[in-house]
């Protein structure tokens, strides 16, 4: 075994340094800190410049007024966002409201209700739906979706005026088919995130329900959805973080109209949908262009907030449960060491 | 004892840079090894083995002190096995050989651990070099998944910057012997290396570790994970391994203790309680402790 | 006492359970409607308007007469997204490199993953709108609008997601085989690219496939910074062509022949993105950990 040759492999002291890999550890380490902080310095410097630009639009409408005047009238140089605003906080409300309850319909059947065999495949399906780019759901929207429900839309117009913000004419592109569309973009996400939540729900918890004679339903009532409260609610604000971000199937769809409707059939507008929509005109307007800018900061804003919040939740809820991923390596070390 | 220490035939005259004829402290009662390990008549002298000397080890994870003033010599040529309840700090003094236990976030580690005449702690010490100076064969088998069995078994050579003297094939072949698993998979070195049994993996491992050629072997409770017959062919592995290298092995299983290490020491939380003859620590220990726990009273 | 005597539960809570699952079931059948009505919609009015020529000859910019097809869309859009990819993936994997491999107690690296998580949120117009701040008005590299300001932007919305991905496969890699190579006298980098990358590299590329089919869908982001064209171009360097733009732009058209148009290059961009999403599951089941 140990004969003498294999000892001439030559053998470095232990207290001879490897040049190169004593150069390479630290480079390699802190070669990946700086880009890390990369991330941290792009976000710093886009919100700088944004801020920038939008600077002049802003100090021209004043900023409280940019965001609650209701007139929004480039042609006069009138930068009142408020119709932008509503319309934003309009459609996704219609979508959390029509999409939530389906999200978590499919998250709750899928994960506790559906047989095995059926649950993997459907949640592909759900999933699927994520996959449909933006710009096709506009698309559908325009050419399958309003043609198809405006008479629906009418009639429910007519028949339920008596309701807030129901009544009068219908037109084809409008804050409902706007929320409509949002809801089936936000769905996906919202089960995804509620099925994961779902998922950590101990065992011991639900079984303790059913064996005390609870049905299936009472099961979940009693163990599942309170468990998962948070975490669902979470879920749904980066649901509607998304449906507030969202701009291409929305412009399509919501008419482009910079008023605040009296009417969820009306047409509308959103603050993403202005950014797309008036691009173009705006070029040589550097004033427009800037209000432009400013809109997509206040988006901006509303959607870090807005998931900063939901981040949070979702994190808290999941980490309940100590799930089946790698442990942290001091407390894998700890119990590996043990002795 | 150690039955080849009875038969010291010849005594190497070139001392090359990897047997220092630095005299090891024992507390052993017969068997000296001054510099040279005896082994069966004829055969060149272990020239792989070196002695530990681990002297006032202090280790923590965060503040949680978990070794205390440890001091133990670890003989060369020989096991030593580690024994002691759960939590009482013998993986930690392993790990601490090898300056494992500080990649632990949190956790650090003083004192001297001599490798023969160099401290390992010492400041000018490479502790990427000293990893290489020192193998380890973990509780589970991890073999490196990406890796084929011949891959895994070079991944030290190859990763560890020992470009090969001797033909690779060669070193992977030899190490594979070494840890008696050449002959069931030499027909595949080309497989994945996780696709072998549990003590098929461990082997591996252990061919892994000698391929660099480390002077001592730690070994941190390498059958837990294992059925009786895989764990009775590593004890054989290890009574062949000693030839060439010194072994320091943690352990559960106080009989695995008797049949494969010539000193035993037992370790109490995180403290040396008794270091003696493997026989002595079974038969006739001097600390009330030592045989309350081999006697099966507690732990 | 044997089953029949046990008491039976009420009729009403049978019931409750009974109208509850059902209406649960129906709501999951209701999430899948719109997915059935957009692909029998996509394949009835998008096969139609395939054909050679369709993949074959540029846009021309008529409005009546012969339209052409989508050539400079689909190879701006894969020009597109392939530099984006150049430029997320690597970036993405060295941060989440960095978070798991040596950042797993900073405070540092604790921000760093927050504004990481952030940057999922932000909609997608907001990147666009950041890079025609920065490097269209500007006129960064003598052009206005370029593909490659195009690609930065649609490399910014996949950093995230590459990031998230690597971050949750690096993580899965288990401690055991980091132990076993650092024991062997392994020098640390080499650890991480040579044991531990190869291991999580079936999930990173998940990640990274995942990433690339959201990108390829992308319009807003285009719209300010790689524009509309007819041209095929390969220069990066000038206003480029893509699918989601050309179909925006074709579907507002008050023509039946462009609104066909834009029917087969949808139909064609969400087959694209289908099949990368099937590659990354593919790739995700070949997974190495078990």
């Amino acid at each position: 075994m140990a004969a003498q040759a294999s000892t001439a492999a030559p053998r470095r002291g232990l207290d001879q340094r490897s040049r190169f890999a004593q150069i390479a550890d630290p480079a390699f380490r802190n070669t990946l800190t700086v880009v890390a902080a990369l991330i941290l310095v792009i976000i710093a410097f886009f919100f700088i410049f944004l801020i920038a630009k939008a600077r002049p639009a802003l100090a021209h409408q004043g900023v409280l007024s940019f965001i609650f005047t209701n007139d929004w009238n480039p042609g006069a140089q009138i930068y009142g966002a408020w119709p932008l605003v509503a319309g934003s906080l309009i459609t996704a409300a219609t979508a959390l409201v029509i999409g939530v309850p389906i999200a978590l319909a499919a998250a709750l059947y899928i994960g506790e209700l559906a047989p095995r065999r059926v649950a993997a495949p459907l949640a592909m399906l759900v999933d699927l739906l994520a996959a449909v780019p933006s710009v096709v759901y506009g698309l559908w929207g325009i050419f399958v979706l309003i043609p198809a429900l405006r008479p629906i839309e009418q009639w429910f117009s007519d028949t339920f005026s008596f309701l807030p913000f129901v009544g009068g004419n219908v037109a084809g592109p409008n804050y409902f088919i706007a929320g409509l569309i949002l809801a089936i973009m936000i769905m996906p996400i919202v089960s995804a995130i509620s099925r994961d939540v779902i998922a950590t729900v101990p065992r011991d918890h639900k079984e303790a329900a059913l064996a005390l004679g609870a049905t299936r339903w009472e099961m979940l009532r009693i163990a599942v959805l309170p468990y998962s409260r948070a975490g669902i609610v979470g879920a749904s604000m980066l649901g509607l973080g998304r449906a507030i971000g969202e701009t291409i199937a929305v412009t399509l769809v919501i008419g482009n109209a910079s008023v605040v409707g009296s009417s969820i059939f009306d047409q509308g507008y959103t603050l993403a949908a202005v950014v797309a929509n008036e691009f173009g005109e705006a070029a040589a307007d550097d004033l427009h262009t800037g209000a432009l800018i400013a809109a997509g900061l206040v988006l901006f804003v509303l959607t870090l907030v807005i998931n900063g919040a939901a981040r949070a939740l979702v994190n808290r809820a999941e980490r309940k449960q100590l799930t089946v991923s790698a442990p942290e390596p001091a407390a894998a070390a700890s119990a590996a060491v043990g002795a | 004892m150690n039955p080849e220490t009875e038969n010291v035939t010849e005594i190497p005259e070139s001392t090359d840079s990897s047997s220092s004829p630095s005299p090891i402290r024992s507390t052993l009662g017969g068997a000296t090894q001054d510099g040279a390990t005896a082994t069966v008549a004829g055969e060149t002298p272990a020239s792989h083995a070196k002695g530990i000397t681990i002297t006032g080890l202090n280790a923590w994870y965060g503040s949680q002190h978990s070794v205390r003033d440890f001091t133990l010599p670890v003989a060369r040529g020989q096991v030593t096995a580690l024994i002691g309840p759960s939590g009482s700090g013998k993986s930690t003094v392993v790990r601490c050989i090898n300056r494992m236990h500080e990649e632990i976030p949190g956790a650090r580690a003083e004192g001297s651990v001599m490798l023969d005449d160099v401290d390992l702690y010492g400041s000018s010490v490479d502790v990427v070099a000293v990893r290489r100076a020192i193998g380890m064969v973990f509780q589970k088998p991890n073999p490196f998944p990406t890796f084929s069995i011949f891959d895994n078994v070079a991944a030290g050579i190859k990763l560890a910057g020992g470009k090969g003297e001797g033909n690779m094939r060669d070193r992977v072949e030899k190490s594979l012997r070494g840890a008696a698993l050449w002959d069931e998979v030499k027909d595949r070195l080309g497989e994945p290396g996780i696709g072998l049994s549990g003590g098929q993996q461990q082997r591996l491992c252990i061919a892994r570790a000698i391929a660099v050629e480390p002077d001592v072997i730690l070994m941190d409770e390498p059958c837990s994970a294992l059925d009786p017959g895989a764990t009775l062919k590593i004890e054989d592995l290890v009574h062949e391994l000693k030839k060439d290298y010194t072994i320091a092995i943690v352990t559960h299983n106080m009989q695995q203790a008797a049949r494969v290490a010539d000193t035993t020491c037992f370790m109490l939380d995180g403290q040396l309680v008794e270091h003696a003859p493997t026989e002595k620590i079974f038969s006739n220990p001097d600390d009330s402790r030592t045989e309350e726990y081999v006697t099966g009273k507690f732990g | 006492m044997s089953i029949e005597t046990l008491p039976r539960i009420a009729a009403r809570r049978r019931r409750t359970d009974q109208i509850m699952r059902g209406l649960v079931g129906l709501g999951t059948l209701i999430a899948l409607v719109p997915l059935v009505l957009v692909i029998y919609y996509l394949l009835k009015r998008g096969l139609g308007a395939w054909s050679a020529d369709f993949f074959t000859t540029d846009p021309t910019g008529n409005f009546i007469g012969d339209q052409g097809g989508i050539k400079s869309a689909l190879l701006g859009t894969i020009e597109i997204v392939l530099l984006a990819s150049a430029l997320a993936i690597p970036i993405g994997v060295s941060v989440a490199l960095y978070l798991v491999e040596f950042g797993k107690r900073s405070r540092f690296a604790a921000t760093v993953r927050y504004f990481v998580d952030v940057m999922t949120g932000v909609p997608s117009i907001v990147f666009g709108l950041f890079i025609y701040v920065t490097l269209v008005l500007n006129g960064w590299l003598g052009s206005s609008f370029a593909g490659w300001k195009g690609a930065v932007a649609l490399g910014l919305l996949m950093l995230p997601v590459v990031t998230r991905a690597a971050e949750v496969a690096l993580v899965l890699v288990p401690q055991s085989l980091r132990e076993a190579a650092l024991a062997l006298g392994v020098p640390r980098y080499r650890v991480v690219l040579r044991v531990v990358l190869p291991t999580a590299l079936p999930g990173i590329l998940t990640g990274a496939l995942l990433a690339v089919a959201r990108a390829a869908g992308e319009t807003a982001p285009l719209l300010f910074t790689a524009t509309i064209v007819k041209d095929t171009s390969f220069n990066l360097n000038g206003p480029m062509n893509s699918l989601p733009v050309q179909i925006f732009n074709d579907l507002q058209q008050p023509s039946d022949a462009l609104v066909n148009r834009a029917w087969g290059a949808a139909l064609t961009l969400v087959a694209m993105i289908l099949i990368t999403s099937l590659l990354a599951r593919l790739v995700a089941k070949r997974s190495a950990i078990r």
